[in-house]
């Protein structure tokens, strides 16, 4: 039976499945629920300094989009950090931490972007008893116009400086958390392990508008007449953050760096798609928010299931193997050739990839024949492209076949080469290695 | 004793509060939430099989991407485009045998996009709001035309002639019009009132004169019409009935089932409605159905559509044919009637004799079966009313009139659709193809000024 239990940057937990920084990890309340559910850790909402608590709007804090039959595409949300006294989230997270000792409990953190601002929260964070923090550098609104979250995630000398001031501040574990709203996640990444961080989490969510309400022409969600973007998470922004993820493990600068995985992570397999690209956690929120806690069960079943199929007998058997297929375009080998095929047995005959190719590609698929309906791939037009494959409604009825060494390519008429050949070393390429 | 006994024929069989409930719409309306999911099925296929089996070409992708856009009048405007009666068409068009049967979902899913009921959703949502009119006529052009038959193919010869700004008198034989909307398709596939309904939006269009109550009979008639106005359609429907030519068919209790829908169809407060307590439906087509069941909805204890041939035969579509069922209609095949069976001038009964295939005609198998019966409804096939096209000079096939693919009749300026033709299947969507085909041809002939000049 797969072992879920991980050890990450020094911190125990049960199973990879952590609660994000978020809502659902505001108070004991949701955090005590949550570990009854089975969840590994959580991130604890995140803390801000002492004093008067944040505010919060009193309208519409979310948006969501949501597919025909009301599944959740994408959320957005303009909740700031805990708008609770510091005092009671301490003291909750240190009862929490003695009922639950074996899980994790992580603190996230806030505070202006001052040496003694952090100076003085954290020891008070340490004395929970809880088992690292969490730096939030994402946060992308409201806290981000008073020059914290996602403000200090978009500079990384300010990442390097805070970084470094809460390792020499506190014993625990410092977990950077990044921004996507950046051009370059290496930059931000480079710049918290410089400071020495012992982990990075990502992505925080996105800058986002959901769209205008066609009868009043604001934008929404709007409190009241005006709106203001939010944090844009959800399955729709997972692709983005798997994409930084791997960014950062495969960085020789960042390689090695523990990484905790966030971003629309809703079942076993969203997990299993960090993990493999390099992530050592994952966070949810979104998910949780929709289904409840419960569904952590079904995460877990559904990974030890995988792994147990794959004979993979702990995370850390699986975390990173899919790095080494990631690469940048100009080592993608240029002679691999592949024809798309459709199965004439479980096509439906609705027509989609052809007229996908025919109005958009490369007009490679018929649609009739002898007079008939027919969709058919025509392999002397046919790139590869995959876009028939994407559009097709039916499961596993168009497929990319990749023609073997030696057979001819009928849309260029050569033959398919057994050697590799990248851009690097294209004879188009101008630039290429020995040109 | 016997001479004293009368054929158990009533109304009021059901508690009053019973016949709202089984007459309501059959196939409820979709909500708007269950509109928006069965949409979002549907593939927008590349030259869509759907739009290619819809004898009116109504563009089925076209319209559902629309309603799941929540765009619900673009929707109905892309359906009403096409079809003028979409909304007609929605409700009784046998779907499982044109667009739903070549859906694509039907391979994949093995149940297709409910295209009918989208259909209705659109239109009904359009007809439900105040709405813009979605058409205007065309600047007139001071052209007339007669459509004779206030029926689908009529209803969409006129609409269709007055968007293009020709004025148009519209003549039907009965009271009110809708034609078989109004008179002949179940009550539960048409609540609400809804022929009239769809007759009101459709003369919103204006350039119609509608006058009920005007029938031809004579080719004096058409022989005038053919003078007073540019051009003639006819949609006359089929008028008369086919009897059954045994013994016994001119006893009490024996009806045409046509008959008996109208009545049914026309009657305020169906339990003042007389139904036997055991009906023989015989025939095999949407009638036989549709008596079948609605006898059976009126309270009759025993409904029984019985038909000479097989269930494969049946023109009646295998849905329909299930719909009877469930209602609890009996229906029995390869039997024949030889005679109906009276006591006292009012039927008791019918004599079947059983029927086998051989060299693909009809013989007696010799073997009989008679069923009791209160009262027995024909719905055996209806025809033009015998003499009038052949005094007009219009050229008949199999007892209809002969008309070319622009819906021409032998009869110069006269054209002709819907069930009178001999072209199409008997119904609806057929009719109102053949009504705007005819509308086409009569605009294009008055546009190049060619109306009466050969004449």
């Amino acid at each position: 039976m797969a072992q879920l239990d991980i050890e990450f940057c020094g911190i125990r937990s049960p199973n990879p499945f952590w609660l994000a920084s978020a809502p659902p990890t505001d108070k004991a309340y949701n955090v005590e629920r949550a570990f009854e559910a089975g969840w590994g850790g959580v991130v604890w909402k995140t803390l801000a300094e002492a004093g008067p608590p944040v505010v919060n709007v009193n309208g519409p804090r979310y948006g969501a989009l949501l597919a025909v039959d009301r599944s959740l595409i994408g959320f957005n949300n303009i909740e700031l950090i805990t708008d609770r006294e510091l005092e009671i989230n301490l003291e909750e997270i240190r009862t929490i931490k003695r009922r639950w000792p074996d899980r994790a409990v992580i603190a996230s953190i806030m505070v202006p972007c001052k040496e003694e601002s952090w100076k003085a929260i954290l020891p008070r964070v340490e004395d929970t008893g809880c088992d690292g923090i969490e730096l939030n550098f994402g946060c992308p609104h409201g806290m981000s116009e008073r020059g914290m979250g996602s403000a200090v995630g978009q500079v990384p000398e300010y990442i390097q400086m805070v970084t470094a001031w809460c390792k020499r501040y506190s014993r625990l574990p410092v977990i950077v958390k990044l921004t996507p709203n950046v051009t370059n996640i290496r930059m931000p990444a480079r710049a918290a392990k410089a400071g020495g961080a012992d982990a990075v989490s990502l992505i925080n969510t996105i800058n986002s508008i959901m769209g205008v309400d066609p009868e009043t022409l604001t934008m929404s969600p709007a409190v009241g007449e005006q709106g203001t973007h939010g944090g844009y998470c959800g399955p729709a922004v997972k692709p983005i953050a798997l994409h930084m993820v791997a960014e950062i493990a495969r960085d020789p600068e960042t390689a090695g760096l523990p990484i905790s995985g966030i971003g629309g992570i809703g079942s076993w397999r969203d997990a299993l798609d960090f993990i493999a690209l390099g992530a050592g956690s994952v966070q949810v929120c979104t998910a949780a928010m929709v289904f409840g806690f419960k569904i952590v069960q079904e995460m877990i079943n559904g990974l030890a299931g995988y792994m147990d199929r794959k004979g993979l007998a702990s995370i850390a058997q699986l975390r990173g193997r899919a790095i080494g297929s990631v690469t940048d375009w100009q080592f993608l080998d240029l002679n691999r050739v592949s024809k798309a095929v459709i199965n004439q047995d479980t096509c439906i005959q609705c027509g989609r990839c052809h007229i996908a190719c025919e109005d958009t590609a490369h007009q490679a698929i018929t649609a009739q024949r002898d007079g008939r309906r027919h969709f058919e791939v025509k392999e002397e037009e046919c790139v590869g492209c995959n876009l028939c494959v994407n559009v097709c409604p039916v499961p596993g009825c168009i497929t990319m076949r990749e023609l073997a060494a030696g057979e001819i390519d009928r849309r260029t008429g050569r033959v398919v080469s057994d050697t590799r050949l990248q851009w690097t070393a294209h004879p188009n390429n101008p630039l290429r290695s020995g040109a | 004793m016997s001479e004293e006994r009368r054929a158990d024929i009533h109304p009021g069989r059901l508690p009053p509060q019973a016949y709202a409930a089984h007459f309501a719409d059959h196939v409820p309306p979709l909500t708007e939430a269950q509109a928006l999911l069965e949409a979002s099925r549907c593939l927008y296929c590349y030259d869509a099989p759907c739009m290619q089996a819809c004898p009116t070409r109504i563009d089925v992708p076209s319209f559902i991407r629309r309603i799941a856009e929540g765009n619900v009048r673009g929707a109905a405007e892309s359906i009403l485009t096409s079809n003028p009666l979409g909304g007609m068409c929605a409700r009784d068009c046998p779907t499982e045998v044109l667009c739903e049967q070549v859906c694509v979902r039907n391979t994949e899913q093995g149940l297709p996009v409910a295209i009918g009921r989208l259909q209705r959703y659109a239109v009904d949502g359009l007809m439900a709001g105040a709405h813009q009119p979605l058409f205007t006529r065309a600047r007139s052009t001071g052209r007339r035309v007669a459509v004779v038959g206030a029926g689908p193919a009529g209803l969409a010869c006129a609409h269709a002639l007055a968007r293009r700004g020709h004025s148009v008198a519209l003549f039907d034989a009965r009271p009110k019009p809708g034609g078989l909307n109004e008179y002949g398709i179940a009550a539960y596939k048409v609540a609400g009132g809804y022929a009239q309904r769809e007759i009101q939006w459709l003369l919103e269009i204006g350039g119609i004169e509608l006058q009920c109550g005007w029938r031809l009979a004579s080719a004096a008639q058409l022989e005038a019409l053919r003078r007073e106005y540019d051009a003639v359609f006819l949609g006359l429907g089929l008028a008369d009935t086919y009897r059954l030519g045994i013994p016994g068919e001119g006893l009490e209790g024996v009806a045409d089932a046509v008959e008996f829908i109208s009545h049914l169809r026309q009657t305020p407060d169906l339990a003042t409605l007389p139904v036997g307590r055991r009906v023989v439906v015989i025939g095999g087509g949407m009638t036989a159905i549709d008596a079948g069941v609605q006898s059976k909805l009126l309270g009759a204890e025993r409904s029984t559509i019985v038909y000479r041939r097989g269930e494969q035969q049946m023109p009646a579509s295998r849905k329909e044919q299930d719909l009877a069922r469930i209602q609890g209609v009996v229906i029995l095949h390869w039997l024949a009637p030889v005679e109906v069976l009276g006591e006292g001038g009012s039927v008791r009964g019918v004599r079947f004799e059983r029927q086998r295939l051989e060299d693909g005609r009809l013989v007696p198998a010799g073997e009989e079966l008679t069923l009791e019966a209160d009262m027995v409804l024909k719905a055996i096939g209806q025809r033009l009313e015998a003499g009038l096209p052949s005094a007009c000079g219009l050229a008949q096939r199999d007892g209809r009139i002969v008309v070319d693919e622009s819906g021409r009749t032998s009869v110069a300026n006269v054209w002709a659709g819907g069930d009178c033709v001999a072209d199409g299947e008997d119904l609806t969507v057929y009719a109102v193809a053949h009504g705007l085909r005819a509308a086409h041809d009569i605009d294009t002939q008055l546009r190049n000024g060619r109306a009466r000049a050969d004449g």
